[in-house]
């Protein structure tokens, strides 16, 4: 039988050791952030949001060049893929929610899963499959095809649990005062838990707009804006996950800061919407 | 009157407002529904169709026992040496971040006052949303060259003057290898599997936890017997969830392995995992041959994810309480 | 209740404004009327190639200067994704131009005139050479090799550096006894396409056990990813030896090795040797290693990058009209003459006259929809 002293000194052990891991993961995971900052805003200048990016001759000459485009073409991808994952992660996460008895359920539920465990890669490879190839040219939709198939997952998922906070209660009242299920559904449940779906839809689009893998085989990259806005639906179109990417294997010195200029930018991108998802989620607590 | 009113405003809308509309609105729920398991299958169906010319030629077994990745010459395609750096790198981040996690989310939900855990988990948030290809380039120009003269060269200075023997499978020390590779997806999961394991601490009732102080427990001890027994279904999945994460994170891997395709890989050397060898060459990739065997590894990739999340989803069904709805 | 609504739609508002405020900056502001910047928008063009990362600095630096002279008409997006993806997209006619350090195989020639009824044709571009460079304390470049020594150093028989034969090859430096670290390329590349042809091409045990192609199966050394990847291993170990291209070994200061070519003459790597490398009987389609060069005084590791295009243009698929491909073969004929004007400054050898030759010819019979329409770009450009 151990003494109480003996078991409040293994207490006040274990409670170094928490205290100490935890510091000692979190000081690396600072120092990636901390150095990315630091460096990027370092990188950062203005012709960077003004030029294109070019030869890697402009750079080493000194040349101004910038990722106008890939900024542009980055916003384009990235919201064409919501535009097309929301109404089918919505769909389904209505599906789940609004319906539990539905036979399908269990099958869905699994494969959505499934499917947000997926590499994103393969999802690449899948938009490669069905969009670049009978089109028979890389595109700005395909990219954006790519990275719907990335974010409806999430969307289904966070769609399906935001419904659920919704009490039963609010759909029996809807329901007693004689409205239909789907009237009941968007003008009662939908709107109640508007909070938890946009929250959803951001904590999609932030981890989709940080991927690069899906895009490298469908929206496959531009050193230009395009010529007609077209191009950057149905013409090949840069992205700044990508092209970080290339920029941070190429050769060239310059060409790596404009790498770290990229990464702040798109951090910046991404963590300003993950900072306006849970800025939202604390209002709701759920 | 009230009820003739209610009749006057139901009677002509019954059939086309309420029934057809209901039955509308779930017939577009369910295709909309259906769509993503329809999905989930084309993945299935594009990678097994793509990849047929490849295990066809090899066989199944053949191919994910081969150990010849050989694009150049003999046109030769074996999966092993992607498995095997696939594995290890997965295994070993795990290993590496698996402890630390469940530390910081025991902290964070028992030890830490609550501003601190606030802080503490917002950061964590902040940090599991950082992209792949910003770690990938902080690892390239930082941290692998930071490795390279602090860590590999001296070790392998050892080895050469005191352990030649051991040189082969200590590696070169170029910096870009598979120990690289594993430190950085151990960061990379290492906020993901905190969540999950805070979330499943968090599922704990309060009862629990008063029980065991009721009788005399430590903090630690309550830890111990009353919170972690009870979250370890939610800690375990949370485990193999960021093992699947691990297994598919591609860009940051692809850009710290340093790609070496044949065995043997060594400790610090380069090796290449299954989504490192896709996003390497298939873009490069001429023979037909060639790019099937990129889809067969695509496809090996698809059924590893899909069992490890099945066995995820397992665990937590049969553990929890509340029905799965980790994350 | 409506502070909540605004900060639900805050983020898209955000991104939005954001959104409209970078096309803002991106669009060509200027003084013309609308009428004519709508004229001169119809007019423009976007050309799509991809393919080898060796002459991609030349090739976009060449889609810069082309677009400043056609005064942004004409965009050529060239995307480096390495040779193999190159002829890979090519076949799969995802875009309008290839670019390869290895010419297409007879398999899919065939395939392609099967298929298209027109030829694929080769055209050389440019010129990449390799030079070996290697770590060596106190020894600076000109350590010469012949093609032997390198055999035998990347099979592994010669294991280090004061082995009698680079003693005989070079007598008056004083070499040291260390081994030798053989360094090779980890990754898909066209510059081990070279390497490796050049040993398959002189030595018969090279070409049964290893071959040649974009990545191989070394018997020895270490990889390197891309060639920094290799020059950073060779930078770093004493002893090393590895091979990259002249102008990243020019541009790192890098110490490399002259090569004794098949005529005998020791030679220096410099783009003059290695255009005049090329300078041999050419065949119609170009289609040839000169690795190990019979020019007496070529630089004997090198090889071109080409070119690809359909002869029935109008089979590719990734181009949508004619004049799509008169703009193709305009900046063609304008990259092979004018555009070579970029390449000593960028690190590349000139292509030889013999060359550009073939190219002009090849490029007369480019058709669309049977109309000999690079006979007609070639007359109007001419004519100017």
């Amino acid at each position: 039988m151990k003494t109480l002293r003996r078991r409040q000194i293994q207490d006040k052990i274990m409670e170094g050791l928490l205290v100490v891991s935890t510091i000692t993961v979190l000081i690396p995971l600072v120092i990636i952030l901390a150095y990315v900052i630091y460096h990027g805003f370092g990188a950062l200048n203005w012709s960077f949001f003004t030029e294109e990016l070019g030869s890697p001759a402009r750079a080493m000459q000194g040349q101004p060049t910038g990722l106008v485009h890939t900024m542009i073409g980055t916003v384009v991808v990235d919201f064409i893929g919501l535009i097309i994952a929301v109404p089918i992660g919505v769909g389904a996460g209505i599906m789940l929610s609004e319906y539990p008895e539905h036979k399908l359920n269990p099958v869905l539920r699994i494969m959505n899963d499934t499917l947000n465990g997926m590499p994103a890669i393969l999802k690449g490879l899948l938009a490669f499959a069905l969009i670049v190839k009978p089109m028979g040219t890389f595109s700005g939709l395909a990219g954006g095809v790519a990275l719907a198939f990335v974010m409806i997952p999430i969307i289904a998922r966070t769609t399906e649990s935001s419904l659920m906070t919704i009490p039963w209660s609010i759909r029996e009242a809807g329901l007693a005062i004689g409205l239909p299920r789907w009237r009941v559904v968007l003008s009662t449940v939908m709107p109640a838990a508007k909070t938890g779906l946009v929250t959803g839809f951001l904590i999609a689009f932030a981890r989709a707009a940080g991927e690069a893998a899906p895009l490298m085989f469908t929206s496959f990259g531009n050193n230009y804006l395009p010529n007609h806005w077209t191009g950057m639906i149905f013409g090949p179109v840069d992205t700044l996950p990508q092209r970080l990417y290339s920029l941070a294997i190429s050769p060239y010195a310059q060409w790596h800061q404009m790498g770290w200029a990229a990464a702040i930018v798109l951090l910046s991108f991404v963590i300003i919407l993950f900072v306006a998802a849970r800025l939202l989620t604390r209002q709701k607590n759920y | 009157m009230k009820d003739t009113t209610k009749e006057i405003l139901e009677r002509p809308l019954h059939g086309v407002y309420r029934w057809w509309g209901d039955k509308l609105f779930l017939t577009i729920s369910v295709i909309l529904g259906l769509s993503i398991i329809a999905l989930a299958f084309a993945m299935a169906w594009v990678l097994f169709k793509e990849s047929s010319l490849a295990l066809n030629e090899f066989g199944v077994v053949g191919f994910l026992k081969g150990r010849v990745w050989d694009p150049g010459v003999n046109f030769v395609f074996g999966a092993l040496p992607f498995l095997f750096g696939t594995m290890v790198t997965s295994v070993g981040a795990l290993a590496i971040a698996f402890f630390p996690a469940i530390a910081i989310g025991i902290f964070v939900g028992e030890y830490a006052p609550k501003w601190l855990g606030a802080i503490i988990e917002n950061l964590i948030h902040l940090i599991a949303a950082i992209p792949s290809v910003v770690v990938g380039i902080w690892g390239i120009f930082v941290f692998a060259p930071w490795m390279r003269e602090k860590v590999y060269m001296p070790v392998f200075m050892w080895a050469a003057d005191h352990a030649p023997s051991l040189l082969p499978i200590v590696g070169t020390p170029i910096g870009y290898g598979m120990t690289t590779a594993t430190i950085i997806l151990a960061l990379m999961i290492i906020p993901y599997t905190t969540a999950l394991t805070r979330d499943a601490i968090r599922q704990v009732p309060k009862e629990q936890r008063e029980a065991a102080y009721a009788l005399g427990a430590t903090k630690w001890e309550v830890i111990r017997m009353a919170v972690l027994p009870y979250a370890r279904g939610g800690i375990l999945s949370g485990a193999i969830l960021s093992f699947g994460r691990a297994i598919g994170e591609t860009m940051a891997v692809a850009m710290l392995i340093g790609n070496k395709n044949t065995f043997p890989f060594s400790i610090f050397g380069p090796a290449a995992t299954m989504p490192s060898v896709i996003i390497n060459e298939f873009r490069e990739a001429v023979g037909n041959l060639h790019l099937s065997s990129l889809m067969a590894i695509g496809l090996a990739l698809f059924v590893i994810s899909l069992i490890v999340n099945l066995i995820a989803a397992f665990i937590i069904r049969k553990y929890s309480i509340t029905g799965g709805q980790a994350v | 209740m409506q502070k909540r609504n605004l900060r639900n739609v805050l983020p898209f508002m955000v991104i939005l404004l954001s959104m409209a405020v970078l096309s803002a900056c991106g669009g060509r502001s200027g003084s013309e009327t609308s009428e004519e910047r709508r004229a001169a928008r119809a007019q423009r063009v976007d050309i799509l190639g991809a393919g080898a990362t060796f002459p991609a600095p030349l090739v976009t630096a060449m889609a810069d200067e082309y677009r400043q002279a056609t005064n942004g008409r004409i965009t050529i997006n060239y995307q480096s994704i390495g040779s193999g993806g190159g002829i890979r997209q090519f076949i799969e006619q995802t875009i309008m131009f290839g670019m390869s350090e290895a010419f297409l195989s007879d398999e899919v020639m065939a395939d392609i005139e099967a298929k298209t009824g027109g030829k694929a044709f080769n055209m050389p571009i440019t010129l990449a050479d390799v030079v070996p460079t290697y770590n060596l304390p106190g020894i600076t470049k000109g350590l010469v090799f012949n093609s032997e020594i390198l055999v035998d150093i990347y099979l592994g028989k010669i294991t280090r550096w004061n082995d009698a034969k680079i003693k005989a090859l070079n007598p008056d430096v004083n070499l040291p006894n260390i081994p030798i670290t053989v360094v090779h390329r980890s990754d898909g590349s066209g510059t081990t396409n070279i390497w490796t042809s050049y040993l398959t091409r002189v030595s018969d045990e090279w070409k049964n056990r290893v071959g040649m192609g974009t990545s191989v199966n070394w018997p020895v050394g270490v990889g390197g990813n891309g060639n920094e990847g290799v020059a950073g291993v060779v930078i770093n170990t004493p002893g090393a030896i590895g091979y990259n291209s002249l102008s990243y070994a020019l541009l790192n200061n890098m110490s490399f090795g002259y090569v004794k070519n098949a005529a005998g003459n020791i030679i220096e790597p410099t783009y003059a040797a290695t255009t005049e490398a090329a300078n041999i009987e050419l065949p119609a389609d170009t289609r040839i290693l000169f690795t190990n060069t019979p020019a007496p005084n070529g630089y004997p590791i090198a090889g071109f990058a080409w070119m690809l295009v359909y002869q029935n243009l109008e089979k590719n698929n990734a181009i949508s009209n004619q004049s799509e491909a008169e703009e193709l073969i305009e900046f063609l004929v304008w990259s092979i003459t004018e555009g070579q004007e970029l390449s000593e400054g960028l690190g590349f050898a000139r292509l030889p006259d013999a060359a550009i030759e073939r190219n002009i010819e090849m490029i007369k019979q480019l058709k669309w929809n049977g109309e000999l329409i690079g006979t007609k770009v070639l007359d109007r450009v001419l004519s100017l």
